[in-house]
């Protein structure tokens, strides 16, 4: 496998991604982006949820429903999320026209979206965690051979 | 560590260890923002909404009333001169940011910064007139944050401008600036106060080695929980279409105060009265549903509450950050029901109580809040004893909201909640060393609550159980809850990870490595083979020998279920995020359960 070609895979996505957030990356929290994008997870399905939940009840509260919309926008904001976030954005034009119909195909869009995302970062995390792996299984194997010095006596013989 | 511009030398002292007080619904945002003010070196608190994310991931959603502002608003008054400045969100659930606001401003005078997803122009000159310093757009960057002293910086000076011109003369009309909160910078002309206050201040930033001008003076008439009271009770007096300054003022009797302190307070207190208007129309519609909510699900969000308040402070010296001082993160979550203003408990301070600015709603409120903040000490201690350390007291506590949560009725069983805690408490304690699995915990546990037994062994992962709880299957509930929380929180983690959690876990980890090795197997197809096998190879060595040695590495794969990674082991981390992905697409308690039995011995 080409290193290289897979570091500049990971610095394609990060760059379209996570800039400023992996840059928050430190010792104390070397996972920092998983956690959050779990946070996210979870927050977001939950939003999602609710606001399914909120366009099947007759009728429908849209006062309620730009609420929940604003939190899911400000929650895929926190990920820099954009295509989301732009979905959410027309979806609040629906609730502003209160356009019941519109509303529910804005919101097959933002799922739409929203799976393309978790897609996307799976790949990103399985990538990243990949390069890991292959650096430590590097540096494993490296101590390894260390620690066998008649295995490099027999080596140099 | 993110290199801006910001290099110049002042950046040293002063804004290092700024305080700021983070308050936002979304915890998300809630977790990047604390750790860009701690890249900046600001000392960050977060005022957090409980309940439902953080546990969700294995749990129902639970639907709190919030709490949320209004711990906010509880810390601040806690610690008065504890904050030098407030971030806080405009739309959230429990109160509008705006209204947080009127508050601080009323109340502490600190400048406030507000946030939002939404840019619009009206929005933001809502938030100026409300007397914002700043409106900052979501997402936001760690550039915008770094320069918020400025906003502290320009406050103090404004005041010094203030005590300069003012110690001129007696009574000066100053020029109305753009913000509300320069008002306030009004001084009095009392000698003492001001060189108590300056002394104060100083003493403050002495040790943060600052030579700043802002930082020496602070003088500034603060309107303190009792001076707003004499305000209050003075405008309810005079009738409140008559009212003027100078009748309050008199009324007042307070010598150092002014009549311009008086009139600019005023004029915030009208503004925040008929915001209040609003909000109480919007409340008894909104609290109603949110009552039913949060009694069928687990505002059970109160024992995790209870023990979410404990930090990466130290387990085994049961010491606790929240009002003091420390340097790192303090996650607070103080809970509040509305269910809860129907139960005044005599343990609380009666100063916390008493934080009452305003008519009825509002004191209901007010005594939650005085409820809450005592709260969280004693939730600290909660945690405690689920490692086998002593059970203070006040441990009754933790079981007292989740009576109420349960039972509206039950408000006297605070009382038996007190008399319940010694057989509870040796139950607790046969419980902190669990060696079996979670059913034979639950069966250790019972107070002769059927429903717990099975709902434990379920919901070892989940909170809900927690509804059912008895004030003692509450504490065996808090147990499992607690780690989880613990384990939300990545900085509390380690310390409080070993022990406890490997003899209780063991049972689940057989199974639960077996799933796990097989899902990332298959995830591994997908990568290079020879790569994969050898990965695996490694893998499996690792996994091993983590197992055998049941050191963090191990724990960290129930970790990851519950929800963080925190600081891991590697191969667990894989095997458990292909776990954790799958649980993610799974919001159903249903579903959940399915899960645990397949991974977990019963």
């Amino acid at each position: 496998m080409d290193r290289n070609h897979l570091k500049h895979q990971v610095l394609n996505m990060r760059r379209s991604l996570f800039d400023q957030l992996e840059e928050l990356k430190d010792d104390a929290n070397p996972n920092f982006v998983e956690e959050i994008v779990t946070l996210f997870y979870t927050d977001s399905a939950r939003l999602i949820q609710n606001i399914e939940q909120a366009l099947v009840n007759k009728p429908i509260d849209f006062v309620r429903l730009d609420d929940m919309l604003h939190q899911f926008k400000g929650s895929s904001s926190s990920i820099g999320a954009k295509k989301v976030k732009e979905a959410c954005t027309q979806f609040g034009e629906y609730i502003s026209a209160e356009n019941a119909e519109g509303c529910t195909r804005a919101l097959q869009l933002i799922k739409q979206e929203y799976a393309v995302l978790r897609r996307k970062l799976e790949t990103y995390f399985q990538v990243y965690r990949w390069r890991d792996n292959l650096d430590k299984l590097r540096l494993h194997i490296c101590s390894d051979l260390h620690k066998e010095p008649s295995g490099l006596a027999i080596c140099e013989n | 560590m993110m290199e801006n511009g910001f290099s110049s030398p002042r950046n040293d002292a002063f804004p290092a260890g700024l305080r700021v007080l983070v308050v936002d619904d979304d915890p998300t945002w809630l977790k990047i923002l604390e750790k860009m003010l701690k890249k900046c070196s600001y000392e960050v608190v977060i005022a957090r909404w409980h309940s439902d994310i953080f546990f969700s991931c294995f749990c129902m959603f639970l639907v709190t009333t919030s709490g949320l502002a209004r711990d906010a608003l509880c810390l601040l008054r806690e610690k008065k001169d504890g904050y030098d400045i407030v971030i806080s969100d405009v739309n959230m659930p429990d109160m509008d940011g705006f209204k947080l606001l009127e508050h601080v401003g009323l109340e502490m005078d600190l400048p406030v910064i507000m946030m939002s997803v939404d840019g619009e122009t009206r929005r933001v000159m809502k938030g100026v007139q409300h007397g914002a310093c700043d409106y900052l757009l979501k997402p936001i960057r760690m550039k915008e944050l770094r320069n918020i002293w400025q906003h502290v910086f320009r406050k103090r000076i404004h005041e010094v401008k203030d005590i300069e011109s003012l110690e001129g003369f007696e009574c000066i009309q100053m020029p109305r600036c753009g913000s509300d909160e320069s008002d306030d910078g009004y001084l009095f002309t009392g000698e003492d106060l001001t060189v108590r206050k300056r002394k104060e201040s100083e003493n403050k930033y002495e040790d943060r080695d600052s030579g700043d001008p802002s930082s020496t003076k602070k003088a500034r008439v603060v309107w303190s929980v009792d001076l707003h009271q004499k305000f209050v009770k003075a405008v309810n007096q005079i009738g409140f279409d008559k009212v003027g300054p100078k009748k309050i003022l008199d009324l007042m009797n307070v010598p150092w105060l002014t009549r311009e302190n008086v009139a600019s307070h005023l004029q915030k207190y009208r503004l925040y009265l008929s915001r209040l208007q609003k909000e109480n129309e919007l409340k008894t519609s909104v609290g109603g549903t949110k009552h039913t909510d949060s009694s069928k699900d687990s505002a059970g969000g109160f024992g995790l509450q209870s023990s979410m308040n404990m930090h990466h402070n130290d387990v085994s010296n049961g010491s606790y950050g929240f009002s003091g001082g420390n340097s790192f993160v303090q996650n607070v979550n103080p809970k509040s029901l509305e269910k809860k203003g129907s139960v005044s408990v005599p343990i609380t301070e009666p100063k916390r109580a008493l934080t009452v600015d305003i008519p009825d709603p509002c004191k209901a409120r007010s005594s939650q809040i005085g409820f809450d903040s005592s709260f969280t000490p004693l939730g600290s201690q909660v945690d405690f004893t689920a490692f086998g350390s002593t059970i203070p007291t006040q441990y009754s506590w933790c079981d007292v909201p989740e009576v109420q949560l349960k039972n509206q009725t039950k408000s006297t069983q605070l009382e038996d909640g007190f008399s319940q805690l010694p057989p509870s408490r040796s139950q607790h304690q046969i419980q902190a060393d669990p060696i079996k699995p979670a059913a034979s915990i639950s069966s250790g546990s019972s107070a002769g609550d059927g429903d717990i037994k099975t709902k434990f062994s379920d919901s070892q992962y989940r909170s809900n159980h927690i509804n059912h709880a008895t004030p003692v299957g509450s504490s065996v509930d808090s147990l499992p809850v607690q780690s989880k929380n613990h384990i939300a929180n990545p900085q509390a983690f380690d310390p409080l990870s070993t022990t406890a959690w490997n003899m209780k876990n063991q049972g689940f980890n057989l199974s639960c490595i077996s799933d796990l090795e097989s899902t990332q197997r298959n995830i591994n197809c997908g990568i290079e083979s020879s790569f994969a096998s050898l990965d695996e190879d490694l893998k499996s060595r690792w996994l091993h020998g983590d197992y055998l040695a049941m050191n963090p590495g191990l724990q960290d794969i129930d970790f990851l279920e519950y929800y963080d990674p925190g600081p891991f082991a590697e191969a667990p981390l894989h095997l458990c995020d292909s776990l954790r992905y799958d649980y993610d697409n799974l919001c159903e308690p249903t579903e959940y359960s399915i899960i645990d039995q397949g991974l977990f011995i019963a």
